[in-house]
């Protein structure tokens, strides 16, 4: 824990030569984080690090929690505090978030979980790049709910996208995930930070009416969000992760419940369209095309690289938002092209791709480890075209 | 839990009276410390949009549905560690955490040394049990040797923590037991710890016939009441280490503040406080 | 599109990824050029031979892996012995005069880098000799830019001694 006082600006508005974690860590200050609850893992560590010496100097608050469970819970605490906050962890920390973030969905509060993935299940290789939770942070935890979540594949995207994630997560008041791995996290390159200005941003959406006019925290309009009252404020709000009626009270009720749960997934659901972000390279005559997220993308952008030049008509649909699932762009794909999904898991982004083709996905998998080279995939292109 | 409600309706304005009947037991001791709580806070003189409380899972785990505060009801054994989020996102918050013992010694028990070690600015209120009542009356980490509970049929054999002695080895800034029956001493407490800085406790032994009391011969609430008022002593040359709940009718249950600003929790009696409120029985 | 990929290898404590850095942002953030770090994380870069990765290019970079570097640096026996056989056939190798010997049949030049620091006063800036004699012989990276990159990297009280044990570095490689 650390003592707050401001002296150093928030948005390090220039070019600097920075790895990933450290990128995604300047994204969450621009972004105004005001609180970084975290638990030390590789390789993430280097956001909390940067954190714990950046969040101080701009007035905000980092903490050092007895482990991931607590990480978790004290990012939802101070959210309904008032403050943007996250934590960053990897794959055995994301595991043991999943309880808090149900209750983050559940509640609808917003924040912000980093997974620098390596490769699982368990402690498997804790240096190395995977991107083999992907299904984690769909269905991680109990109970029907849609995430959002990103995938970033350079040091700008963290950047980039941590901001946006913050966004997503106020305007929607969900947990937004970013799905980084490994390869992103620790390779350093240029990051680009706009001025303070330019940067996007959104906020909660809060209550109009003073306390004391039968504020209900959990009454949605049209857009599906309700505003939200922090504590503090005078609402005397009640928070559950019971299901819990407008009021916030507990209820019994399998209609209520229903009703609960499908707007919490329709929030999301129904704005799909804007939140499944796409990088189309190529695609516009291409034969074969690469369906590729994170640092894989860059293996799969070379690979079609090297096919045009070899005179196959290669393109890549490069996913930057894996959660809502970017269905809609890959069946339109797939209409008009052979597929190939390539990614460092066992194939949890081919198995969903298949869902929404009619034709056979080709797979280029590999459990992680090293990160996924061009050649098997240029093999894969070749192959197909 | 057991399915029956009181019939009560207080119309006090520190509960959510929309919310009443409250779901706890006839006997069932937590209403009545919630009901302690909430008047030493409003006595207190602290502003109370300021003040929050924050639960886990649990019987306890209710507290915070009634409480007419911002109020959060989390996920079991994370309180301490949501409310810690609270306090240093927004210090000017009053925020104290009531859970079970289950839920802040089991499950949560991690957050609760590192909440003392950061001495981290939070009154933490346990009320005890001795079970895990929420679930039907199982073995604890603070249930009794030789209790019986849907666990532990044959009796627990293990340890149970003293929790007096914990917190005080932990280094917390204030620690004091008492029982849901000594409520003039326990208001007195809460007032005490609301008035200071750091890490409290406040543990409160409570009746719970359901899930504790009928299997271990303590009876009905009034009887197991009884118990406590019958057992409990109050000495201050008894150390934390010295403060251990035997549950039985021959050995003493012992109550008082064993952590205060002059009596540091390392086994010695600071100077006598004279008429502080809290005295014996 | 051209493209460079650079290992930089020694042991630990000699400044090799910070001289890598150095590279890496002197290229992308002062020479126009883009550029990738690389580093080799947990247990493997905690024994006494560590390297750093760089790949320069004119065009955005892909595939950020350095596989077959056709510039090596290298400042520790060991790490010679393990990294040679990455490097490729007609690339070049640069060495610390002071601790390798080494046969490579290609273009290779050696620097005492070692010494030439203990002469500045501080061993632990063999690092920039090296970065300057690297500058000099490749003419990777514009002397300008790293010094740049020096400036703004290294702690305020340092800047003067490493830019001195850079440009000393730099001076033996224009002979060279
Ligand atoms: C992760 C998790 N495990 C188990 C439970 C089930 N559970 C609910 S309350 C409880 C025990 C509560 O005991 P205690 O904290 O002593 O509270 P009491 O009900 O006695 O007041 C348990 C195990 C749960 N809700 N969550
Ligand atoms: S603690 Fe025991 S008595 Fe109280 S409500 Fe729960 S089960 Fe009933
Ligand atoms: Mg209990």
């Amino acid at each position: 824990m650390t003592v707050r006082q401001a002296h150093q600006e928030r948005v390090r508005t220039g070019d600097h030569f920075i790895n990933g974690d450290v990128a995604c860590a300047e994204g969450a200050l621009a972004a105004g984080c005001g609180l970084f609850a975290g638990y030390p893992i590789t390789p993430s560590t280097e956001i909390a690090e940067h954190l714990a010496r950046r969040l101080p100097e701009v007035g905000g608050t980092f903490v050092q929690m007895e482990d991931e469970l607590g990480s978790m819970a004290a990012v939802l605490g101070a959210s309904w505090a008032g403050a943007r906050a996250m934590t960053a962890t990897s794959g055995p920390g994301f595991s043991l978030m999943q309880e808090n973030i149900g209750w983050g969905v559940l509640t609808e509060t917003p924040c912000v979980v980093v997974d620098v993935q390596r490769p699982g299940p368990s402690t498997g290789l804790p240096t190395q790049t995977s991107q083999s939770d992907v299904m984690q942070a769909k269905w991680g935890s109990h109970g029907d709910y849609e995430p959002v979540a990103y995938a970033p594949a350079s040091p700008q995207e963290m950047f980039d996208l941590t901001v946006l994630a913050f966004n997503t997560a106020d305007r929607l008041r969900i947990p937004v995930f970013i799905m980084a791995d490994e390869a992103v996290g620790h390779i350093t390159e240029r990051v680009r930070i706009p001025a303070a200005e330019a940067l996007p941003s959104s906020s909660r959406p809060r209550p109009t009416d003073a306390p004391g006019n039968g504020f209900l925290p959990f009454k949605a309009g049209p857009g599906l969000v309700p505003p939200m009252a922090h504590a503090g404020e005078g609402y005397h709000i009640h928070i559950t992760g019971l299901t819990h009626t407008e009021r916030g009270y507990p209820t019994n009720s399998a209609e209520v419940h229903d009703r609960l749960v499908r707007r919490l997934s329709d929030k999301v659901l129904r704005r799909a369209d804007e939140l499944t972000l796409v990088e189309r390279v190529w695609l516009d005559d291409a034969q074969v095309a690469v369906v590729a997220y994170g640092g894989t993308a860059r293996s799969a952008r070379q690979a079609v690289r090297i096919a045009r030049e070899r005179g196959v008509r290669a393109g890549l649909l490069r996913l930057i938002t894996l959660w809502p699932f970017p269905g809609a762009a890959i069946a339109q794909l797939g209409l008009q092209t052979r597929l190939v999904v390539a990614e460092s898991n066992l194939g949890q982004v081919a198995r969903e791709a298949e869902r929404y083709t009619a034709g056979q996905v080709y797979r280029v998998t590999h459990a992680g480890g090293h990160l996924l080279p061009p050649e098997p995939i240029l093999e894969a292109i070749l192959e197909r075209a | 839990m057991s399915e029956i409600v009181t019939t009560t309706h207080p119309t006090d304005p520190l509960l959510r009276a929309e919310r009443l009947p409250h779901i706890w037991c006839p006997g069932c001791g937590i209403g009545s410390v919630t009901a302690c709580y909430m008047s030493a806070l409003a006595e207190s003189g602290l502003p109370l949009d300021q003040c929050v409380v924050v639960s886990g899972i649990g019987c306890t785990g209710r507290v915070a549905g009634y409480v007419n505060l911002d109020s959060f009801h989390t996920t079991h054994g994370r309180a301490i560690a949501f409310a810690t989020g609270v306090k240093l996102a927004n210090p000017r918050l009053q925020v104290t955490v009531f859970s079970g013992d289950g839920d802040l010694f089991a499950i949560g028990g991690n957050h609760f040394l590192h909440a003392v070690r950061r001495n981290t600015d939070l009154l933490v209120v346990c009320v005890n049990n001795f079970n895990y009542a929420m679930t039907g009356g199982q073995a604890g980490p603070t249930t009794p040797r030789h209790s019986f509970t849907t666990t532990t049929p044959r009796g627990a054999t293990d340890q149970p923590f003293n929790l007096q002695h914990l917190a005080a080895a932990l280094g917390v800034v204030y620690s004091a037991r008492w029982t849901a029956l000594h409520l003039r001493q326990l208001k007195t407490s809460f007032s005490q710890a609301l008035q200071l800085h750091g890490f409290r406790f406040v543990e409160v032994l409570s009746p719970c016939p359901v899930g504790f009391g009928k299997a271990n011969d303590l009876g009905e609430g009034i009887e197991e009441m009884e118990f406590y008022r019958a057992q409990g002593v109050v000495d201050r040359r008894i150390s934390p280490a010295e403060a251990l709940i035997e549950m039985s009718k021959s050995t003493p249950l012992p109550l008082g503040v064993f952590v205060d600003p002059e009596r540091q929790g390392n086994g010695q009696a600071g100077p006598a406080k004279g008429a502080d409120g809290v005295v014996g029985r | 599109m051209t493209r460079q990929e650079v290992r930089l290898a020694g042991f630990g404590g000699q400044g090799i990824i910070l001289a890598g850095y150095l590279l890496g942002k002197a290229a992308a953030l002062y020479g126009g050029q883009h550029a990738v770090l690389t580093q080799v994380y947990g247990p493997e870069a905690r024994g006494s031979a560590c390297n750093a990765d760089v790949m320069l290019s004119d065009s955005p970079i892909d595939f950020p892996e350095v596989r077959h570097p056709s510039i090596m640096a290298v400042m520790s026996q060991e790490a010679a012995e393990s990294f040679l056989p990455s490097l490729v056939g007609d690339g070049t190798l640069l060495f610390d005069s002071d601790l390798v010997q080494l046969d490579w049949p290609g273009r290779r030049f050696g620097v005492p880098a070692t010494s030439i620091a203990d002469q500045l006063g501080r061993r632990i800036v063999a690092n920039m000799v090296m970065l300057g004699f690297l500058s000099a012989t490749t003419g990777l990276v514009p002397p300008e830019a790293l010094e740049e990159a020096i400036r703004t990297t290294v702690r305020a009280h340092t800047i003067e001694l490493n830019l001195r044990a850079f440009e000393a570095g730099y001076t033996r490689g224009t002979a060279a």
